[in-house]
């Protein structure tokens, strides 16, 4: 399964939800305002660093940039377009919008 | 050809009315329940309160939807789960649910089922398809 996270840890709990139906082997794609969860050291990190013990976490690379965002927990693999195009080809998707 | 019905989950996670989210899911599955697909519904978070029973939208100038959950079984839609930790958190019981429909048989009341956060992911994973509403 590949879970995709779009909104902002700050501002819902949408990630929370997600990690609680998140299975091994699962993989989480951190996308648009969900960028803000892969950011190092924010009230929040904690959400992605324990979700990277047992599962890969990605962001996109596009939102990461638009957000002036560099500093990225150790871990999340940064991805572009066609790695998110490759990870929706491998795995079954849902999309917690 | 049962290996050829495809199984669509519909995840609900949006409360009802605020958006048009809900509605909305609630007419792709009546359309997609009319081909031949093993379709699944499981409410979460805030979308499990579209199910709570005694919706009148009356004052707010539209149709609602309840009336419609509780025919879902003739629809052949019966596999409609509800997270438990969501209805918890909400305060809820699976006796504050609407009627989905009846069994034919003993035509006893079914309600939405009520399963955990494994349950459902491993529901998720046996899926071709997942739609969030």
């Amino acid at each position: 399964m590949l879970h995709t996270v779009n909104q902002s840890p700050f501002q819902k709990s949408t990630l929370e939800s997600c990690l609680r139906f998140v299975r091994k082997g699962d993989v989480i794609l951190l996308l648009e305002d969900g960028v803000f969860a892969a950011q190092a050291g924010t009230a929040m990190s904690s959400l992605v660093e324990g979700a990277l013990k047992s599962n890969k976490v990605y962001a996109l690379s596009a939102d990461l940039k638009a957000r002036a965002l560099t500093d990225v927990i150790q871990g999340v693999e940064v991805t572009d377009y066609a790695g998110f195009v490759d990870l929706v080809e491998q795995h079954t998707t849902h999309a917690w919008l | 050809m049962a290996e050829d019905i495809k199984k669509i989950m519909f995840t609900v996670r949006k409360g009802p009315h605020g958006t048009i989210y809900v509605y909305e899911g609630l007419e792709v599955k009546l359309i997609m329940a009319a081909y031949d697909a093993d379709i699944s519904v499981v409410f979460i978070d805030d979308g499990v309160y579209a199910l709570k029973a005694g919706q009148n939208t009356k004052e707010l100038g539209i149709k609602g939807f309840e009336a419609t959950y509780g025919v879902l079984v003739d629809y052949e839609i019966s596999k409609v789960f509800v997270d438990k930790k969501s209805l918890e958190d909400r305060g809820l019981t699976q006796d504050d649910l609407v009627v989905i429909g009846e069994d034919e048989e003993t035509e006893e009341e079914i309600r939405p089922k009520v399963v955990d956060a494994d349950e459902i992911a491993a529901m998720m994973a046996e899926q071709h398809n997942i739609l969030c509403f």
